[in-house]
């Protein structure tokens, strides 16, 4: 088929045409920017943990005022959590994944280092790795003898215990390539740790360093008794049932604590990416809305032109075009148009990605995104208009011999 | 002549209503998801107290020098709060009309009620001067006063949430609060107030928070009670005491700040003392940099906090893309509707009409299609004002809602943007040649 004289029948309704042509670019840069955004999003809330996600639950107390026997209390909350059935582990531990506060620490190669290298987020409790499920990758965990209480430590910072255990994303960033068991790292000057360990990894509790350094962490063995969260796994069809339990339990050691927190380690996620999870659908829902404002004005416009060419079409029926010629004429003009929409639209797409890029700090929009959105609405393009188009061949040839 | 262009009007879209729904259909999305997402982006990025913020000015002092920037960080600010050495010295020389130093506090809340179990309550603590400057409304009672600043008073405000919750609502002046351990006397009880943002300390509360803003006592007496922070520390090099009282004296940051300057005279004179005092600070040894303050008003300082959350204007964007997308969509609608009825208004010019009437008459039936639009729009928008809930994060969604002035610029969008959309159609309609359109008949 011949698409000369479709451009000539084009070239009559110039800005009509234009105007369906800006429609679908402006939807083309819209959708394309907006699935790139929505994936981020997923990207984002689907980011591991490192932890056994499905088996932990947090219950975090809060005691009213100072103790001076927090620590004999907390040997009594830990030896009855540890004796609800169904707790495989239990530890108290200064932060939790997903709780959107993190307790970070800068880090040091050498003592002498005026600037910190980066800083990473800090776990410590006894039997933190035990508990939370992360999953050793080279070297060992602590060793009872090697646990100091926090107390001391923040008062003399020589009592700092001198192991650490680090994630493989941060020994990957302090030591590309190497092994990371026996190097030393400081959390200033008089505080060097030998790393003992390395983890597959363990989530810094916040993502306000940015999601790159989400995953450089350190785990140091101190005893914490004020303060932090209980920390209790289980399987993870008995999760509610040791919530209830170790609620019941920490209140009947003291009737007066307040339970700040009581939630699978799930729930703490699904409500950590709640805000990311909102945008996605917020975003679906505009691509859905924009998708379909423009499928109608397509049907809308292709309705009008199959109205007004009637007389032509039954003049070209009459001269022996078949309802297929119609058919395909109709679908020829609308693939021509969208595709001219399309190749603005990419323009676009790309623009508005370099502004956001320079306005909200967005990586640049892939390419696979355009051949994607392209294809889109190529599909929308031919849905919207096969409905006009088959009336369009459903116009009889008799119509030529009629005046209108 | 008006009644007639509408009664034309109305005939002509009863003609084609599936076109016509359908143009309705797409003004009334359009105006609804921009009029929306409005509507949530109007409520986090107003100002929170219009009539004061060109006077509220926030002070920032530059204790960590060049050692508070990583290797990368080019930008010479200085960190967003205020330690506490800072923080007090200020306080002491008292060179503006009203100010106050403020952190944020957690705490075990007991009423001295038989049976009654604690709650934790999230507030700050503040100078007398922070109800005044920030023109605190209370209910019952008044905020304190200098002295008991000085005599590090137990005294509190309480929000009115926290009286229902400790004291079951009434006149609880008067009435004693046990504070973390500690007895305090209510000397007020906030009437309607929580701002959002929470703009007197978004570097601890992040700006929006539904659960702050409970309970106010002394700056002063928290201090002397080891209240603990519970907003932000940030610090360059680690205390070099332990506790809280290591804290006060370390260069740690955790403290934020807030002045009243009538004129730009005063602020003028007041960036002039933080200059003057880093330079003592500077003589003193304590500084090894030339003075690098900043006196940002608040407006100024929210958006360098970047308090409105990106999330919500991109979200904007993207709704006044589709709102575009409509438009166009309408425009090209309407074109293809005006240019087909040619021969009626070739008709209509023969018979006398002028070029003008034409453009009234198919202005208002662009206008009309607007209108109804809009009215759906509105129906929409207040459907998503509902829904928006589940969309946004709590705290920010529960500041949406439909008022007057949304009322009317949704309307008033909808109806100037589709005539906008019909200019051009309507401008070829009124250049149809009627000898023409009659011969071509």
């Amino acid at each position: 088929m011949d698409i000369l004289p479709i451009l000539a029948t084009l070239r009559r309704h110039k800005i009509t045409a234009l105007l369906i042509v800006l429609e679908i670019a402006l939807t083309c840069a819209i959708v394309c920017n907006a699935v790139f955004l929505i994936s981020q999003r997923m990207h984002r809330m689907g980011m591991p943990s490192g932890v056994a996600e499905h088996e932990l639950v947090q219950v975090q107390v809060v005691d009213i005022g100072d103790r001076p026997d927090a620590k004999a209390r907390g040997e009594e909350d830990l030896a009855a959590l540890r004796a609800i059935p169904g707790v495989k582990s239990v530890a108290r531990i200064n932060q939790l994944p997903f709780t959107d506060s993190s307790w970070n620490n800068s880090i040091f190669l050498s003592p002498t280092q005026t600037q910190p290298t980066l800083n990473a987020t800090m776990y410590f409790g006894i039997n933190v790795l035990q508990t939370l499920g992360t999953r050793l990758v080279a070297g060992r965990d602590f060793n009872p003898d090697e646990y100091a209480e926090y107390r001391d430590a923040i008062r003399d910072p020589k009592l700092t215990p001198p192991v650490v255990v680090i994630t493989q994303a941060l020994a990957q960033k302090l030591w590309p390539g190497e092994s990371a068991l026996g190097k030393t790292i400081y959390f200033d000057p008089q505080t060097p740790l030998r790393v003992i360990g390395v983890v597959a990894g363990l989530i810094r509790p916040s993502l306000s360093e940015g999601e790159s350094a989400a995953q450089w962490g350190t785990v140091v063995p101190l005893r914490f008794s004020g303060g932090g969260s209980y920390a209790l796994r289980t399987a993870p069809g008995q999760r509610q049932r040791v919530i209830n339990a170790a609620v019941t339990a920490l209140k009947t050691l003291d009737p007066k604590r307040i339970i700040r927190q009581q939630r699978t380690l799930d729930d703490a996620r699904a409500e950590f990416f709640q805000a990311d999870r909102a945008m996605a659908g917020m975003l679906v829902g505009v691509i859905v809305a924009v998708l379909l404002v423009t499928g109608l004005g397509i049907v809308g416009l292709a309705s009008f032109w199959v109205a007004q060419r009637r007389r032509t079409i039954g003049v070209r029926r009459a001269l022996g075009a078949t309802r297929a010629d119609i058919l395909r004429y109709f679908q020829i003009e609308n693939f021509l148009i969208v595709t001219l929409g399309i190749l603005l639209g990419m323009a676009l797409a790309y623009g508005l990605s370099l502004w956001l890029m320079a306005h909200y700090e967005m990586p640049r929009l892939p390419m696979s995104y355009l051949p994607m959105g392209a294809f889109a609405l190529w599909l929308i393009g031919q849905l919207a208009v096969l409905g006009p188009a088959l009336r369009a061949a459903a116009v009889p040839p008799v119509v030529a011999t009629r005046t209108v | 002549m008006l009644a007639y262009y509408i009664d034309l009007a109305l005939r002509s879209l009863k003609r084609h209503k599936a076109l016509t729904a359908l143009m309705i259909i797409t003004i009334g999305f359009g105006v609804a998801a921009s009029m929306t997402t409005w509507s949530v982006f109007r409520a986090v990025s107003g100002d929170p107290i219009p009539w004061k913020s060109s006077q509220l000015f926030v002070p920032q002092i530059d204790n960590w020098g060049p050692a508070g920037h990583g290797p990368k960080d080019t930008s010479n600010e200085p960190p967003d709060a205020m330690g506490y050495t800072d923080a007090v010295a200020l306080m002491r020389d008292h060179r503006a009309k009203y100010q106050s130093a403020m952190y944020q506090i957690g705490a075990a809340v007991t009423p001295q009620r038989v049976g009654q179990h604690p709650i934790t309550a999230i507030g700050e603590a503040v100078y007398s001067e922070f109800f005044p400057m920030l023109d605190v409304s209370f209910k019952y009672g008044s905020g304190w006063s200098a002295a008991d600043d000085d005599q590090r008073a137990q005294v509190a405000v309480i929000s009115s949430h926290l009286n229902q919750k400790a004291f079951g609502g009434g006149d609880s002046v008067g009435k004693t609060l046990s504070i973390d351990g500690h007895e305090y006397r209510v000397v007020g009880v906030l009437g309607d107030w929580h701002p959002q943002p929470q703009f007197y300390d978004v570097v601890n509360t992040g700006g929006f928070s539904q659960g702050g803003g409970n309970i106010f006592v002394p700056f002063t007496t928290a201090i002397a009670n080891s209240m603990n922070n519970n907003g932000n520390t940030n610090c360059v090099e680690s205390p070099k005491e332990p506790g809280f009282v290591g804290l006060q004296k370390s260069e740690c940051v955790w403290i934020a700040f807030m002045v009243q300057l009538d004129d730009a005279a005063a602020a003028r004179q007041y960036k002039q003392y933080l200059d003057n005092y880093a330079a003592a600070q500077q003589q003193a040894g304590r500084f090894n940099w030339a003075p690098n303050n900043r006196l940002r008003g608040l407006m100024d300082w929210l958006d360098y906090q970047r308090v409105v959350p990106s999330d919500t204007k991109i979200s904007l964007y993207v709704a006044l893309g589709l709102l575009l997308v409509c438009l166009v969509n309408t425009a090209g609608l309407l074109l293809a509707k005006f240019l087909r009825r040619s021969s009626e208004i070739g008709v209509r010019r023969a018979l006398g009409a002028s070029r003008r009437e034409i453009y009234t008459q198919f202005l208002i039936e662009a206008g009309m299609v607007g209108l109804a639009g809009g009215l759906l729009g509105l129906v929409l928008t207040a459907f998503g004002i509902a829904s928006v809930g589940w969309v946004l994060p709590r705290d920010i969604a529960a500041l949406a809602r439909l008022d007057v002035t949304l009322f009317i610029t949704t309307l008033a969008v909808a109806v100037v943007a589709t005539m906008l959309a019909g200019l051009y159609p309507t401008m070829r309609a009124a250049a149809v040649q009627p000898a023409w359109q009659l011969k071509s008949n």
